[in-house]
């Protein structure tokens, strides 16, 4: 006989029969495990949420007043038939991988993650199982990512000449975790950084529950940049183009994203300069860390999936696509 | 090639005009002469010998990258250009070495066209392992050929006149040709006065905008002449040291696919220019564009297609005359030369005067535009009487002034992505008419949407696919478009029996269903009226 499997797409998420919860889940459900804040996995109006201690504070803050248990991460929690635990995915503050395991068949859910450490999630670290469920946003080879000192260098090198210039940079970046890590990663010895109210409100956040982050000037309306040279600002994509960023006077723009290793992608965002710099795992990182699983059975999400698929499948694994909505707000993923 | 790939990066960089004409001006004024020259050929699509074919180059780059043809497709297919993708999969490079200029690198491409494929793998596999980056990518360029950078002729006209010193007209005029850069050099192609050399040499094209007000806006109809706007390949024809010549707008040279024209050089007197609309004609009037169509792809000409399909040019205006450039002159003085030079001419001669349309107010030539259908003519040219023949598309003296297109909603049945800017994108559609209760597809289109419009139908393809056939993905028929075109063909081709020209997406119809697209008898209909 064979036996149930440990989780199944339901038309409201990623389910685990044994345990009866979702992982995910793109409707309301009686109780939601989330790898982490992102809208995409992270959605309001379930009944009981569990996630980890380090992602609460930004999902009390995105889906409000929620009921939600939080855990450190490699806990193990017993839930109905299931033990259940998270462990780091290195994609942003508090992302998890979340592991389950029924009747000794252990299977485990990526959600978003990087292998490269960024200096301020903490770390991928592979998570043994007979089952890995993979998202594979980049899973095409063209997506190699540079490392990140030599990308950190480049934007510098981009605030520099735009200060020659006599121009203010101002980089999009996705407001939870990709801005934050920018923020880290500039050099403050070149000027201020300045923000959108929507990347200081995550970062505020972020900097409560007592992760150190540089500081930052949150732009109001009475801000006026010549009182900050040489500054630069950050703001989420929605930013770009609107009014606001119309009050900073002369500007560079620039976008940090996957995205913008593509050229016709780097051109149709219309920035002046485009960074690929991402929080999702690259080729050689999204290969490494399936090997490091010791799967046998990769399911892949989320992104290029039939290509992905058929080339772990050529690689040996029992692979193929899983259906999702993971991701399928793609206008979102280009700030990924 | 360093400094070549900075001034890529630089045009690259910006969407704005000035930084990139200011750029390549200065390139234009630093760079080694034969680099120069190498990067007017390339940015003016003039093409280096092949060293290799695009099938070639993907085999090499999966093998070196240990990935599967179908992988290397895939990629292709999400980067939207293969030089790009290729530079991509392709291990880092081992030091990031130079190798040489431009022309270096151009040569070394030359010498390599022809060789036996492992000694021109093996010197391709040997600069991808050298060249990092940005150099490789333009490398990979070089060799496919098309470079589309984001320079139009006319920022490069300009950069070359800013670089030189001299007007946009007389460096517009050098560019214009048959030239390559193993035929010139810098100085005979953009600096010796003696320009006389090229016989063959074409006029740069005067463009018109479409109009975009009101007519009587214009002015009184007296300061105005109107001929009918045709429908075939904008031609020049040129007749020195007797011998003629036919150029086409895009610059190709079209003397051999167009035979019936060699009977120009016994009639007209060299030093001839005109410029026209060659057409497929008979009994007095034009072929459909379909028939003119069957002549464009062929380099040589069947008997049995010259008779069905014979060619005819339309004279509209003449720009040299015994010798002399006469843009310069009014346009109603440029016609009246050209009148008595056409009325001379026998039948036999395949050309005729693209005759006037006088009219004395606005609302009787409105009256005649609406009957250009019937005329095979897409609309009316409007050109002021005392304008000179400009250099490209100039403002104010030449208008076009097209008929509304024809249009039918019509609804998405099949969406594939995007190329290039649009890659990621789903921007390619074919669409279907109702025929009781059965969708026939009919057009494809790609254009007239905004990029937001772009970006949201893109989402719902991804949430809507039935079924996947390599890139296209075929969709549940939900959106209604109306698509707008300018010209209706019957063709055994296609399943529907009909052919559109220039078919587009005028509008996302959201107010309607599946059940409200146009039917097929609605297209036959369109078909018998204009077709």
């Amino acid at each position: 006989m064979t036996r149930a499997p440990v989780l199944t797409v339901t038309d409201r998420g990623l389910f685990c029969p044994a345990g009866d919860f979702h992982i995910d889940p793109w409707h309301p459900v009686d109780r939601a495990l989330i790898t982490h804040g992102h809208a995409d996995h992270a959605r309001p109006g379930s009944a009981r949420y569990l996630s980890t201690d380090l992602c609460a504070p930004v999902l009390f803050h995105r889906l409000g007043n929620i009921t939600l248990e939080t855990a450190p991460y490699d806990r193990q929690i017993a839930i109905g038939g299931a033990t259940v635990s998270f462990h780091p995915a290195g994609h942003v503050p508090g992302s998890a991988q979340i592991r389950v395991e029924v009747g000794g068949e252990v299977w485990c859910v990526s959600g978003d993650y990087k292998t490269e450490a960024d200096g301020l999630s903490t770390p991928f670290e592979p998570v043994g199982c007979h089952t890995f469920i993979t998202e594979c946003t980049f899973g095409l080879p063209v997506f190699r990512w540079r490392p990140q000192a030599e990308l950190a260098a480049e934007i510098n090198g981009w605030w520099r000449q735009a200060r020659a210039d006599g121009q203010t940079p101002v980089l999009g970046a996705y407001a939870l975790g990709k801005a934050q890590r920018l923020l880290c990663l500039l050099d403050r010895q070149r000027g201020p950084v300045l923000t959108h109210g929507a990347i200081e409100t995550t970062t505020e956040i972020l900097r409560q529950q007592g992760i150190p982050l540089p500081p930052t000037i949150l732009i109001t309306p009475d801000t006026k940049i010549a009182d900050h040279p040489g500054a630069i600002v950050l703001a989420p994509p929605s930013a770009f183009g609107s009014a606001w960023m119309g009050r900073l006077g002369p500007i560079t723009t620039g976008f940090a994203s996957g995205w913008m290793q593509l050229r016709g992608i780097r051109r149709r965002r219309g920035g002046d300069r485009g960074f690929a710099i991402s929080d999702h795992a690259d080729w050689p990182g999204l290969n490494a860390a399936i090997a490091a699983t010791g799967a046998e059975r990769v399911l892949v999400t989320h992104g290029y999936t039939d290509s992905f698929a058929r080339w772990l499948t050529e690689q040996g694994y029992d692979a193929a696509p899983l259906e999702t909505r993971y991701g399928g707000d793609e206008a979102e993923a280009d700030a990924s | 090639m360093k400094h070549f790939a900075a001034l890529y990066t630089a045009i690259d960089g910006t969407t704005r005009t000035n930084p990139k004409v200011e750029a390549l001006a200065h390139y234009l004024s630093t760079a080694p002469e034969p680099d120069r020259l190498w990067t007017v050929a390339l940015f003016s699509g003039r093409r280096p010998k092949r060293a290799a074919t695009t099938t070639e180059l993907r085999r090499w780059a999966g093998e070196i990258a240990g990935l599967p043809d179908w992988l290397v497709e895939d990629s292709y297919a999400v980067v939207g250009d293969l030089a790009e993708t290729l530079a991509l999969l392709l291990p880092d490079s081992e030091d990031g070495t130079d190798g040489g200029t431009l022309s270096d690198w151009l040569t070394r491409l030359a010498a390599l066209a022809g060789q036996p494929e492992d000694i021109r793998r093996a010197a391709v596999a040997e600069a991808w392992s050298h060249l990092g980056g940005t150099e490789r990518f333009l490398f990979n360029k070089l060799i496919t050929g098309g470079f589309r950078v984001g320079i139009s002729r006319k920022l490069m006209t300009r950069a070359l006149a800013r670089a030189t010193g001299q007007e946009e007209a007389e460096i517009a005029l050098r560019l214009m040709g048959d030239w390559t850069p193993a035929t010139t050099t810098w100085d005979q192609l953009i600096l010796s006065n003696d320009m006389d050399a090229d016989t063959a040499r074409p006029y740069p094209f005067c463009l018109a905008h479409g109009l975009d007000m009101a007519p009587q806006d214009l002015g009184p109809p007296d300061d105005w002449h109107a001929e009918w706007k045709w429908d075939g390949i904008r031609g020049q024809l040129i007749v020195r040291s007797r011998q003629h010549h036919l150029w086409s707008r895009g610059e190709e040279l079209m003397t051999d696919r167009f035979p019936e024209f060699a009977v120009t050089s016994d009639f007209l007197p060299d030093g001839t220019v005109i410029d026209g609309e060659v057409l497929a004609w008979a009994d007095n009037a034009p072929l459909p564009f379909a028939d003119l169509q069957k002549r464009i792809g062929r380099k040589t000409v069947p008997k049995k297609l010259l008779a069905e399909a014979p060619a005819m040019l339309l004279a509209y205006d003449l720009l040299e005359d015994g010798g002399q450039d006469i843009r310069a002159l009014p346009f109603a003085g440029r016609r009246a030369r050209l009148e008595r030079l056409t009325v001379a001419l026998p039948d036999t001669v395949p050309i005729r005067l693209s005759p006037a349309l006088p009219f004395t107010d606005w609302k009787t030539l409105a009256d005649t535009r609406a009957t250009a259908r019937d005329q095979r003519a897409e609309g009316l040219m409007l050109k002021r009487a005392d304008s000179a023949y400009a250099t490209g598309r100039k403002r104010g003296d030449w208008w076009k002034w097209k008929l509304d297109p024809l249009s039918i909603d019509a609804v998405m049945i099949y969406a594939q992505a995007g190329h290039g800017r649009r890659a990621n994108l789903y921007t390619d559609f074919t669409f279907a008419v109702r025929d009781g209760e059965a969708l026939v597809p009919f057009t494809k289109a790609y254009s007239g949407l905004t990029d937001e419009e772009f970006g949201q139908i893109t989402q719902w393809v991804r949430q809507n696919t039935l079924q996947r056939f390599g890139p296209v993905r075929q969709v549940t028929p939900t959106h209604v478009f109306e698509i707008a075109f300018e010209g209706i063909q019957a063709s055994p081709r296609h399943k529907s029996g009909i052919a559109l020209r220039f078919p587009r997406m005028a509008r996302w119809r959201h107010d309607k269903t599946v059940a409200d697209a146009g039917t097929l008898d609605e297209l036959k209909a369109l078909l018998a009226l204009y077709g």
